[in-house]
């Protein structure tokens, strides 16, 4: 309880304090529907997953001090190559398989530019949006339709395959950020990346690495993405790594690097999917989505920066 | 393979580097430097700007690679690439700046990617363990689950000695540990590399404050102009000696020299000073100073690199702001940390580095010039280009800068000529004072002979002038007065008679003895 009420602990409680709040005003507002049902609950969790595991990887690139712009064309990629080659006959496995291998092979290529030739992440990774999106394209301009029977049969399964997907992915984080050297360089990498070199820690292969995991939720969003939709679409994620960073930035983790966690992430995206969620419920126009989600990233940078000049001062 | 017959570990020194040479394009930094660092020993390295410090210590801890000598750690020799392979060989640096990561805890600062791991997983719980002992081991008890920037500066250079000395290293290099902590945390620090020095440990030293030299140091050795000049046992190195030697003066004659300055002394004058700034200070930067300089003085300010000269100019300027103290020129207040309102009062100054905070590279000397007087005038009252040609000639010729014409790049005139259009950027705002920080370094004889003419002149046209040079000859003799500085405190002025090079030191000198035997 101390240490959820000390400085470093303090925001992300914030965090998780408004998320119970959302979820309560709004179901206030609509005491008389259905909202304080297990189904809410569940939408919430099964329509944000891929979000979710798109915004854990992410944290990474952004706790290093970086930021990747690429992963929603991943995403599309994934989804229109797995559609490809499971219609020309391929295994699942083997299509999962190459998918992930893609997307570390393209976040490697990334992390080495950022890293060997001291590149803007930000020049970099929209170079990679751009390639990606434009490979999906040249694959298939359309949509195709996922017919495979493993695929078709994820519907059975005990738990939804964007739930799954966002938990294994959450794990995974919780365990490279918190107990792998990996993970505390990053940390440090985005703390302050020429302390980080004067204290003899690898910052290249850190760099490099950030980037690979990042791309590999983003195909790894992509296949979870291919279950729930059973289909590949070329123009799916357009855009959602905006609201990946949008997420990130929410749920408390620093722009500039170093200083965040993978569980205020998903309170973020968490916030983000109740803002939704409350949208459709009051049966407005989906537009004012993007309005509330605009106002709140305004507002909790904002709130952001008070919490942290007041712990700075002391 | 014979080994060849060792010496007793006691004799051999723990560093040894010999005829190190290090070159950079058109400078020799580094001239066949020879340096020994024993164990339980402390070794402060001396030397004034350009000496060869900084880059003898690069080359040691593996950010730049000597062009020739050899470099030996315990009876190896060595050649580290970067900071981490001087780590491996045992080498840690301490900077002058905390170099670890704030936002994370102490523990994991002093662990990080040593971190003990147990199936795969990060043991915290050993990590604070291991935190613990290294920082019991400097006498220091925190909460090391607390993060790095809820400590003080000098705690958080205790912690970086602490993660140092965890890396198993044996020579301890410090570079301006203290430029940062007040006396109480110097004193701590003090005691902790005591206690290292009695367990065995070889610690390099750097600092500006002379003081600070004479109590933590048992060997001193000096570099002038990438060259040793001698090693000796602190005990028996004279302050004045050691001053001489960095200046590169010969001793005797100044031993002889009474140290017979002035004590501090408000100015004598008949007519009320123009520049009266009293109790001007700023912690860690300046003690407290009075200022006066009057209307045609020339006010020099004396004392080596570190002395408080630089500091004090960006205090009157307000540069940097003060946090004690007030400033008045010509009997209007300059609010404090606003160089806009020191400029509107009338006063000018041309700073130390010229290529940084002087000149804009890309802009014409014409540019370049009106710049200040631009800025005094304000957004609304702009000089017509015409005027401003007119005004750009006038100080050409007035100065003597050799240029073809006044719309040459600024960047494509020589050291000595950029400073005359610097110095010519400041007379044409016609200030009333103008602060005059280094005028003379790195321009050639001719150029620094008419850089001090126009200095006599300016005085007897009736303006103000602060004068800072590390010649302290070219102070002696441009300056009415002189206040002397050494460790970013004002020890007192010398005028008249008493105003020359010898006293100046001896006085540096005399204030050590005073301070450290008191």
């Amino acid at each position: 309880m101390r240490r959820l009420l000390g400085p470093r602990m303090l925001p992300l409680a914030a965090t998780g304090l408004v998320v119970v709040l959302l979820y309560l005003a709004a179901g206030a507002k609509f005491h008389d529907s259905n909202w304080f049902t297990y189904r809410v609950l569940r939408d919430l969790v099964v329509n944000n997953g891929v979000l979710g595991v798109l915004a854990i990887g992410m944290t990474f690139v952004i706790l290093s001090g970086g930021i990747d712009l690429s992963i929603g064309s991943t995403v599309a990629f994934v989804g229109i190559l797995s559609a490809t080659l499971l219609g020309q006959g391929w295994s699942p496995p083997a299509v999962i398989t190459l998918s992930l291998v893609c997307g570390v092979a393209l976040g490697a290529l990334m992390g080495w530019l950022v890293a060997s030739f001291d590149l803007p992440p930000f020049m970099v990774t929209l170079g990679g949006m751009f390639l990606m999106r434009g490979v999906t394209l040249l694959i298939n301009d359309s949509q195709i339709a996922i017919t495979h029977p493993t695929y078709l049969a994820s519907g059975k399964w005990p738990i939804h395959p964007a739930a799954g997907a966002w938990l294994i992915a959450l794990v995974v984080a919780l365990y490279l950020l918190h107990y792998t050297r990996f993970g505390r360089n990053i940390y440090a990498v985005g703390g302050s990346e020429q302390s980080a070199l004067l204290m003899g820690l690898p910052v290249w292969r850190t760099k490099v690495a950030v980037y690979a995991c990042c791309s590999l939720f983003a195909a790894f969003a992509g296949v979870a993405q291919s279950f729930v939709s059973l289909s590949g679409d070329s123009t799916q994620g357009v855009a959602q790594e905006m609201d990946a960073i949008a997420a990130v930035v929410i749920g408390g983790t620093l722009l500039t690097g170093g200083r965040g966690y993978v569980a205020g992430t998903v309170l973020g995206v968490l916030i983000l999917g109740l803002i939704q969620s409350a949208i459709i419920f009051a049966n407005i126009n989906s537009w004012w989505t993007r309005i509330g989600i605009g106002l709140l990233l305004l507002i909790f940078v904002l709130l952001q920066r008070a919490i942290q000049q007041r712990v700075d001062r002391q | 393979m014979a080994q060849p017959p060792q010496p007793s570990p006691e004799s051999t020194p723990l560093l040894s580097m010999t005829g190190i040479v290090k070159q950079f394009p058109g400078v020799r930094a580094l001239d066949g430097v020879d340096f020994q660092v024993r164990r339980g020993e402390i070794h402060s390295l001396m030397g004034q700007n350009g000496a060869g410090k900084s880059t003898l210590l690069k080359v040691l801890t593996g950010v730049y690679t000597r062009d020739a000598g050899q470099m030996l750690l315990d009876g190896r020799v060595i050649s580290p690439r970067s900071p981490l392979e001087a780590q491996g060989e045992g080498i840690s640096t301490v900077y002058q700046e905390v170099n670890l990561i704030p936002d994370l805890s102490v523990a994991e600062n002093i662990v990080l990617g040593r971190q003990t791991q147990r199936f795969g997983f990060i043991d915290w719980r050993a990590a604070r363990r291991q935190a613990d002992a290294a920082l019991a081991r400097l006498d220091l008890q925190l909460d090391v689950s607390a993060s790095l920037n809820s400590y003080s500066i000098a705690i958080q250079q205790m912690v970086a000695i602490a993660r140092a000395l965890d890396e198993e290293c044996s020579l301890l290099v410090l570079d301006e540990p203290t430029s940062s902590l007040d006396q109480q945390e110097v004193a701590r620090l003090f005691g902790v590399l005591r206690r290292l020095r009695d367990d065995g440990l070889g610690i390099v030293f750097v600092t500006h404050f002379l003081d600070q030299v004479y109590q933590i140091s048992d060997t001193i050795t000096v570099l002038r102009n990438g060259r040793l000049v001698g090693e000796w046992p602190a005990a028996e190195f004279s302050r004045i000696e050691l001053i001489a030697r960095m200046l590169g003066r010969d001793p005797a004659s100044l031993t002889e020299a009474e140290a017979g300055a002035a004590p501090p002394s408000p100015v004598a004058a008949a007519e009320a000073a123009r520049l009266v700034a009293h109790q001007l200070g700023r912690r860690g930067q300046l003690q407290p100073v009075d200022v006066e300089v009057g209307a045609g003085e020339v006010l020099g300010l004396g004392g080596l690199l570190g002395s408080g000269r630089t500091e004090l100019a960006r205090l009157l300027f307000g540069l940097d702001r003060a946090d004690s103290g007030r400033v008045e020129l010509a009997g209007r207040a300059v609010r404090r940390g606003q160089p806009r309102s020191a400029i509107a009062a009338g006063m000018g100054y041309s700073s130390e580095d010229r290529k940084v905070e002087g000149i804009i590279p890309e802009l014409s000397v014409r540019e370049n010039l009106i710049l200040a007087l631009a800025s005094k005038r304000g957004l609304w009252r702009r000089l017509g280009r015409a005027a401003q040609e007119a005004l750009a000639d006038r100080y050409i010729q007035a100065l003597g800068i050799a240029t073809p014409d006044a719309e040459k790049r600024i960047s494509e005139l020589s050291g000595g000529n950029q400073q005359k259009v610097l110095l010519a950027r400041w007379l044409a705002a016609e200030p009333s004072l103008l602060i005059l920080d280094e005028p003379t370094r790195g321009i050639d004889v001719g150029a620094k002979a008419e850089i001090m003419a126009l200095v006599a002149d300016l005085k007897a046209r009736g303006m103000s002038v602060v004068f800072i040079s590390s010649e302290l000859e070219e102070v002696v003799r441009s300056s009415d007065r002189i206040m002397v500085l050494c460790d970013r405190a004002a020890l007192g002025e010398l005028r008249g008679e008493s105003k020359t090079e010898q006293a100046m030191l001896a006085r540096i000198a005399s204030a050590h003895q005073e301070v450290s035997g008191g």
